[in-house]
C-alpha cells in the first residue's frame, strides 16, 4: 500500500468517526465516548509498558487525579473546566514526576510493585479527604464550554473527546519516529546496552512516565465532565488492571493497540452486561469481574501479543516513508596513526577473593587493530567492561584521547568516542535498520521530546539519516534500511550492531566476540570490513576466541591468562610463545 | 552396548546452530574426552544431553532413548552433569550441598550414609568445612564440592564441564588426578575441557570439537601428538 | 496517650502483625521456589475465616464449590498434558492429586453441612478445605507459563486476585463475618488486661514459624525447597523438580494462609474481599524481609502491624495510605541492596 492510499484510508476513517454522531444511536455514541476516554489512558499505557518496558498497574490514579482536581475547582471552588484542565494536567504531570523520580530507579518487579502501591495509597487519599468529599465523591460536575456552546450531551462531548484522541494519536507517533522516541523505544534494550549509546535512560524514563500520566490527566479531565460526577471508585486499582488488560488486548506495543483494546474490552464489557442477567439473574455483577479476569489469564497465556500484531499479518503492508536524508553530521578528525589514543595502566578488578584483572597495561594506537585473547576465564570480557565503564576499576588508571576515563560513568565514556558491541547482539527486533543504527547518533544530535512531538526536528533529522544511510553503506546493509532488525541473519545483525556504534563517530570501537556463532564467509565478509575501517583511520579493539580470525585480521594482541598480561606482540610472536600455547593447550597434568 | 550414544545430533538455539551432525558414544568403564577451542560447542553439547537444551538427532542413555526421559529422570538412572558454572547452592552448607546431592536416592538412608562418608574421604577439605557456606569455599575447592555432590547421586555416566576452569595448575592436576581414580567407582566419565593436555592424559578416547563439528577423534594417546589438535586451538590452517 | 493506651496499641499491633507474619512467610515462600508474586494469597486467608465463619452458624460454606470447580479444572489441564505427551501411565495418579484429593474434605464438609460441629473440628475441616486451592491455581494458572518473566507471573497474578475476589463475592456473599473468640480467657499480666486470644495468635505465629524452621533445616525436603529458591539450574541437576517443590510450596504457605485466616477470623470483621488488603500488607513485610528473609520478614510484618495499630489511633482514615506508601520507600531500600538484577528483555 502506498503512502497516499494509507493517508486516504486514514482520512476516510476520520470522516467517518466525524459522521457518526448522525449515523448511530445515542447509546453507541455514550459507548465511544467512554472508548475514547479509556484509549487515551491506555495511550499513555502502551508508551509506558508497552514500548517503554515500564509495566503500571497505577495509572487510574493519575486519570483520578486530574479528574477530582477539576471537580473540585468547577464544583467547589466555581471555576470553568477549562482552568480545572491546566491545573489538572499541570497537577498530575507535577505528582508524577515526584512519583517517577522516587521509583523509577527500581527495575523489573520492584517498580511495578510501587505503582500497586502509590495506586492504592491514592485511591484510599480519595476516599478519605473530606474536601474530595470521601466515598460519596463530587458530583453536578458542570460541563465544558467552547466559546458560547455548551458540550452537555453526548453527542457534543464526542467531537472533544476524539479530537484530542486522535491528536494525542499523532503526536505520540511522531515522538516515536524522533531521536528521543527513538531513545525511549531502546530501553527495552537494557541498562546498559542504553547507556553504551550515550543515553541516560532514567531521564527518558522519567520522561515518558510524566507524558503517560499526562494522558491519562486528558482522560480524567474528560470523564469528570462527560459523567459529571467523581468518586474514588473508577480510579482504582482494579481499573488500572483494566487499562492494561485494554493495552495487551489491543496490543501492548502498537500504538493503535489503544484504540483497538478500549474498543475491544469495552463492547465486551457491554455486552456481558447484557448476557451474563440471562445466564445467572443476580450474580451478574460478579460474573462480570470474573469473566473478564479469566478471559485475562487466558489472553496472558496465549496470546499476550494482542489484536495488533496478529492483523498487521493479513493487511498489506504501507510502503515506509522515504528518506529524509541530506547533509551530514559534525565527524571527528581521527588521531595521526600511531599514536596512543587508549591507555590502560595497572588496571585491577576484584570480585571478593577472585583477582578478575591483575595489573593489567597495554595501548592502543590510532589506526591499528588490536586483539585481546586468551583463554576462557582469563578476564578478557571484564577487562573489556573495565574500559567501556560498565563496570569499575579497583585500581588502576584507563586514559583515552588524553582523558582520565578510570571513573566515568559509561554513558559519558561512548560520548568521549568509545563505541561497542556486544557479545550476545543487543537489537531492537522490532526495529528498523534505519531506525537502529540512527539510535547510534544519539550523542551527535540534540532535539528533545519537545521538538519530536511538535516535528521541529526535521532538519537535524535529515542529516542524521544521511549519517545512518551513510554507515549502513559501509557495511553493505543500505538496500534493507527498512527491514526490521529481527529478521537478519546472524551476520548481518552484527554487521548492523557495528554500523550502528560507527554512527556514534568513534575514535575507537570495540568489537565483544564479533566472530561467535558466525559461518565462515560471514567471518571473511567481517574481516572484510574491518580491514576497510582500519584503513580509513578507525582504531580496533576486538575481543575474541576464533584465532584464525584473529591472527588473520590484527596488527597486534595481548594475550591474557588467569587475570594477567601473558605477553603481547604481533600474531606471529605471540603464537609462537611456549607460554601462550600452554596457556591454550593447557599444563601438563 | 555403549552406555551413551549420540548420533547425528545438533543443537541450535536462537539463530545460531552451535552443535552440527554429532556423533560419539561411551562404552561402560571409558574416560571419553571432547576437547576444542573456546566457542566449539562443547557445553551446549553436554547441555543437550542432559535435557537443559532443544536438540535434533538420536540420544540413548543405557539402551533408553533420552526424549522419553526429563532432566530428573536422568539423574535417577544415574546419568549426572557437573555444568561449567558449578550451580552450587551457595548460602546451604558443604554438607547440605552434598546431602542433596543424593536426593534422587534420598530413600536409601543407609546408602546416602555410606556414600558421604565416601565422598569425605576422597576429599578431606571438604570434610574440613563440612559447615562452611558453600559460597566462601576457594575456586578448587568449590570445584571438588561440585564432584562430591555429583557422586553422591552413585552416577554410572558423569559428564564434566571444564572441571580445570579457573583453577591454578597445582589443583588442576589434583583434580584430574581424582577424576582419574573414579574408573574405581565404575563410573564412566565424559569429560569436556579446554586444557587439551591435562584431558588427553587421563582420557582412553578423545573428540575434538571445532565450531560444532566433530573434526578429528581417536585414542587419546594418538590425539596428544597430533599436529592437528593444536592447529584446532591456535589456528594456523591457512 | 497514656502509657496503657500506648501498651494496647502496642499488643494490637503485634497480634496483627503475628497474624502478617504467617503471610507474609507463605508469599515469600511461594516466590523463591517459584518466583510468582502470589497476590490471591490474602484471599486464601479470608476464605479461610469465611468458610469456620458459615461452619460455625451451621452452613454449608461457598469454598466448597470454588474447590470443586478448581479440582475438575486441574485435572482437565493436567490430563490433556499428560495425554499430549503420550504419558498415559500417569493419569491415574494424576486423577489421584487433583480430583480424589482435593475433593475429600470438600466432600466431607458438604456432608457435614448442617450439623454442628466441635470448634477444633471445624477449624481442621477448614484448613483441609482451604488447602488445595493454591496448588490447584498453581497447575491451572502458573505451571503453563511458568518460564515467564516475573512481571507476566505478577500481572497474572493480579487479575487471578480479581477472578478469587468476584468467586468470593458469589459464594459468601457481600456480608462480614466474625467467628466465635477461640478463647475467652483473659489474663492480667502486670496490670494489663491480656486477650487470651492475642497470646494465642503470638504463640500460633511462634509455633508454625517454629515449625517451618525444623522443616527447612532438618528435613531433606525442606533443603531441597531452599535449594530451588537459590539455585533452580542446580536442583534439576540433583533431582529435585522443580513443579514438585512448586507444589509443596503452595501447600505450605496454604497451610500458613489458612492458619493466619483462623485467627484473625474472630479478631476482626471479614468480608469477601478483605484479603487484598491483608495480603498486601503483609507483602509490605514481605519486602522488608527482601522476599528472600524469614526473620527479616516477620519483624517487618510486626513492624506494618505496629504502624497500623497506631496510625489508626490518631489518623484513621489515612492508616491505609500510609501503610501502602511506606512500601515505596522499602522497595526503593531494598531494590539498592539487589545489585544489579537481570534486565529482562519482553519478547512481544
Amino acid at each position: 500500500m502506498t503512502r497516499l492510499q494509507f493517508h486516504l484510508v486514514s482520512a476516510v476513517g476520520v470522516l467517518l468517526l466525524a459522521l457518526a454522531p448522525a449515523l448511530l444511536s445515542p447509546f453507541s455514541i455514550t459507548l465511544l465516548n467512554f472508548i475514547g476516554i479509556y484509549a487515551l489512558a491506555v495511550l499513555g499505557l502502551v508508551l509506558l509498558s508497552g514500548i517503554g518496558g515500564m509495566l503500571s498497574f497505577g495509572q487510574a490514579a493519575f486519570v483520578g487525579i486530574a479528574a477530582y482536581a477539576t471537580a473540585w475547582l468547577t464544583v467547589k471552588a466555581g471555576y470553568s473546566p477549562w482552568i480545572g484542565l491546566v491545573v489538572g494536567v499541570v497537577l498530575t504531570g507535577l505528582v508524577a514526576a515526584i512519583l517517577g523520580a522516587v521509583t523509577l530507579r527500581l527495575g523489573g518487579h520492584f517498580l511495578s510493585l510501587s505503582t500497586i502501591a502509590w495506586g492504592l495509597a491514592t485511591y484510599f487519599l480519595f476516599g478519605n479527604v473530606p474536601m474530595l468529599g470521601q466515598y460519596n465523591g463530587i458530583s453536578e460536575i458542570p460541563p465544558i464550554a467552547i466559546g458560547g456552546y455548551v458540550l452537555s450531551s453526548s453527542n457534543s462531548i464526542y467531537y472533544l473527546i476524539w479530537v484530542f484522541l486522535i491528536v494525542s494519536l499523532v503526536l505520540s507517533a511522531n515522538l516515536l519516529d524522533s531521536r528521543e522516541g527513538r531513545a525511549v523505544r531502546a530501553l527495552r534494550g537494557g541498562q546498559v546496552m542504553t547507556e553504551s549509546l550515550g543515553i541516560n535512560p532514567f531521564r527518558v524514563k522519567l520522561i515518558t512516565f510524566v507524558i503517560a500520566a499526562l494522558l491519562s490527566a486528558l482522560s480524567g479531565w474528560l470523564y469528570a465532565h462527560m459523567s459529571r460526577f467523581v468518586s474514588p471508585a473508577p480510579f482504582d486499582v482494579s481499573v488500572g488492571i483494566l487499562y492494561l488488560l485494554m493495552a495487551m488486548v489491543g496490543g501492548m506495543a502498537y500504538l493503535s493497540g489503544a484504540i483497538v483494546g478500549a474498543a475491544v474490552v469495552t463492547l465486551l464489557k457491554n455486552s456481558i452486561q447484557d448476557w451474563l442477567p440471562v445466564i445467572s439473574p443476580g450474580a451478574s455483577g460478579q460474573l462480570e469481574v470474573i469473566v473478564f479476569s479469566v478471559l485475562f489469564i487466558l489472553l496472558l497465556q496465549r496470546a499476550r501479543a494482542g489484536i495488533v500484531p496478529f492483523a498487521l499479518r493479513w493487511l498489506p503492508r504501507v510502503q515506509p516513508m522515504p528518506p529524509i536524508a541530506s547533509g551530514s553530521l559534525a565527524h571527528r578528525q581521527q588521531p595521526e596513526r600511531g599514536q596512543p589514543i587508549l591507555n590502560v595502566a595497572g588496571a585491577t578488578r576484584r570480585f571478593g577473593g577472585l583477582v578478575a584483572v591483575d595489573n593489567v597495561s597495554f595501548e592502543v594506537k590510532a589506526g591499528e587493530i588490536l586483539g585481546l585473547i586468551g583463554p576462557n576465564g582469563a578476564g578478557k570480557t571484564t577487562m573489556f567492561n573495565l574500559i567501556t565503564g560498565a563496570l569499575p576499576l579497583n585500581q588502576g588508571k584507563i586514559s583515552f584521547l588524553g582523558q582520565d576515563i578510570s571513573r566515568r560513568a559509561q554513558r559519558q565514556i561512548a560520548r568521549a568516542g568509545i563505541a561497542r558491541t556486544f557479545q550476545h547482539v543487543k537489537l531492537r527486533k522490532t526495529m528498523t535498520l534505519l531506525d537502529t543504527v540512527l539510535l547510534g547518533t544519539y550523542g551527535r544530535t540534540h532535539s528533545g521530546f519537545f521538538a519530536g512531538v511538535l516535528r521541529l526536528d526535521r532538519a537535524e533529522e535529515a542529516r542524521a539519516q544521511a549519517e545512518a544511510m551513510r554507515q549502513l553503506q559501509r557495511v553493505g546493509l543500505a538496500d534493507r534500511a527498512f527491514e526490521l532488525a529481527g529478521n537478519l541473519p546472524l551476520g548481518n545483525q552484527r554487521l548492523l550492531e557495528i554500523a550502528r556504534a560507527l554512527a556514534a563517530d568513534p575514535a575507537l570501537l570495540m568489537l565483544d566476540e564479533p566472530a561467535a556463532g558466525l559461518r565462515s564467509a560471514e567471518k571473511a565478509e567481517l574481516a572484510h570490513l574491518l580491514e576497510a575501517l582500519r584503513a580509513e583511520g578507525l582504531s580496533i579493539l576486538l575481543v575474541e576466541h576464533d584465532m584464525d580470525f584473529v591472527m588473520g585480521l590484527v596488527d597486534r594482541t595481548v594475550v591474557m591468562d588467569f587475570g594477567a598480561k601473558l605477553c603481547e606482540g604481533t600474531p606471529a610472536v605471540v603464537r609462537s610463545d611456549p607460554r601462550v600455547q600452554e596457556a591454550y593447550l593447557g599444563g601438563v597434568a | 552396548m555403549a552406555l551413551l550414544s549420540i548420533d547425528q545430533v545438533s543443537v541450535g538455539y536462537d539463530k545460531v546452530e552451535a552443535v552440527r551432525g554429532v556423533s560419539l558414544a561411551i562404552e561402560p568403564g571409558q574416560i571419553v574426552t571432547v576437547i576444542g577451542p573456546n566457542g566449539a560447542g562443547k557445553t551446549t553439547l553436554l547441555g543437550a544431553a542432559i535435557g537443559l537444551l532443544p536438540w535434533r538427532g538420536r540420544m540413548s542413555f543405557d539402551g533408553i532413548d533420552l526424549r522419553r526421559l526429563d532432566v530428573e529422570a536422568r539423574i535417577e538412572r544415574g546419568f549426572c552433569l557437573v555444568p561449567e558454572t558449578r550451580e552450587l547452592f551457595g548460602d546451604l552448607s558443604v554438607s547440605d550441598n552434598l546431602l542433596l546431592g543424593g536426593y534422587s536416592r534420598r530413600r536409601d538412608s543407609a546408602g546416602l550414609k555410606q556414600s558421604l562418608a565416601d565422598v569425605y574421604g576422597r576429599f578431606p577439605r571438604l570434610n574440613e568445612r563440612r559447615n562452611q557456606k558453600a559460597s566462601t569455599l576457594s575456586g578448587g575447592e568449590r570445584q571438588m564440592l561440585a564432584l562430591g555432590r555429583a557422586l553422591m547421586a552413585k552416577p554410572r555416566l558423569l559428564m564434566l564441564d571444564e572441571p580445570s576452569l579457573g583453577l591454578a595448575p597445582i589443583i588442576v592436576r589434583e583434580v584430574f588426578r581424582i577424576i582419574a581414580s573414579l574408573r574405581e567407582l565404575g563410573v564412566s566419565i565424559l569429560l569436556v575441557e579446554q586444557n587439551a593436555r591435562a584431558a588427553l592424559e587421563t582420557a582412553d578416547f578423545g573428540y575434538v570439537l571445532e565450531t560444532g563439528e566433530i573434526v578429528h577423534s581417536g585414542a587419546a594417546a594418538d590425539l596428544m601428538h597430533d599436529p592437528r589438535v593444536t592447529a584446532s586451538y591456535l589456528g594456523g590452517h591457512g | 496517650m497514656t502509657g496503657e493506651i500506648a501498651a494496647i496499641l502496642a499488643m494490637d499491633g503485634i497480634a496483627s502483625g503475628a497474624i502478617y507474619v504467617l503471610i507474609g512467610l507463605g508469599l515469600v515462600l511461594i516466590f523463591a521456589v517459584t518466583r510468582v508474586i502470589f497476590v490471591p494469597f490474602g484471599d486464601i486467608a479470608a476464605f479461610t475465616a469465611l468458610t469456620l465463619a458459615s461452619l460455625e452458624t451451621g452452613g454449608r460454606p461457598g469454598t466448597v464449590g470454588l474447590v470443586a470447580v478448581l479440582a475438575v479444572l486441574a485435572m482437565a489441564v493436567e490430563a490433556t498434558a499428560l495425554v499430549r505427551n503420550r504419558a498415559f501411565h500417569r493419569l491415574p495418579r494424576a486423577l489421584l492429586f487433583y480430583l480424589v484429593l482435593p475433593l475429600v474434605p470438600a466432600a466431607a464438609v458438604w456432608f457435614a453441612g448442617g450439623t454442628t460441629l466441635s470448634m477444633p473440628l471445624r477449624i481442621v475441616l477448614s484448613l483441609a478445605l482451604v488447602l488445595p486451592i493454591a496448588p490447584l491455581l498453581d497447575r491451572i494458572v502458573f505451571r503453563p507459563i511458568a518460564d515467564a518473566s516475573v512481571l507476566l507471573l505478577l500481572t497474572v497474578a493480579v487479575a487471578l486476585h480479581f477472578a478469587l475476589s468476584g468467586l468470593g463475592l458469589m459464594f459468601f456473599g457481600p456480608e462480614g463475618v466474625r467467628t466465635k473468640p477461640l478463647t475467652d480467657t483473659v489474663f492480667d499480666i502486670a496490670g494489663l488486661i491480656v486477650n487470651g486470644q492475642m497470646l494465642l495468635i503470638l504463640a500460633a505465629s511462634i509455633v508454625f514459624c517454629g515449625l517451618l524452621f525444623l522443616y527447612f533445616e532438618f528435613t531433606i525436603q525442606g533443603k531441597a525447597l531452599r535449594a530451588t529458591a537459590i539455585n533452580r539450574i542446580g536442583a534439576r541437576l540433583v533431582g529435585i523438580r522443580p513443579t514438585s517443590t512448586g507444589t509443596i510450596a503452595y501447600l505450605l504457605a496454604s497451610l500458613l494462609a489458612g492458619i493466619s485466616g483462623v485467627l484473625i477470623a474472630p479478631v476482626t470483621t471479614i468480608f469477601y474481599d478483605s484479603g487484598f488488603l491483608l495480603g498486601l500488607k503483609a507483602f509490605v513485610g514481605a519486602i522488608i524481609g527482601a522476599m528472600v528473609s524469614y526473620p527479616v520478614t516477620a519483624l517487618g510484618a510486626v513492624m506494618v502491624g505496629l504502624l497500623e495499630s497506631y496510625t489508626s489511633f490518631w489518623l484513621s482514615a489515612y492508616k491505609e495510605v500510609l501503610v501502602f506508601s511506606l512500601l515505596i520507600p522499602v522497595l526503593l531500600w531494598r531494590s539498592l541492596s539487589f545489585a544489579g538484577s537481570e534486565e529482562e528483555e519482553a519478547e512481544e
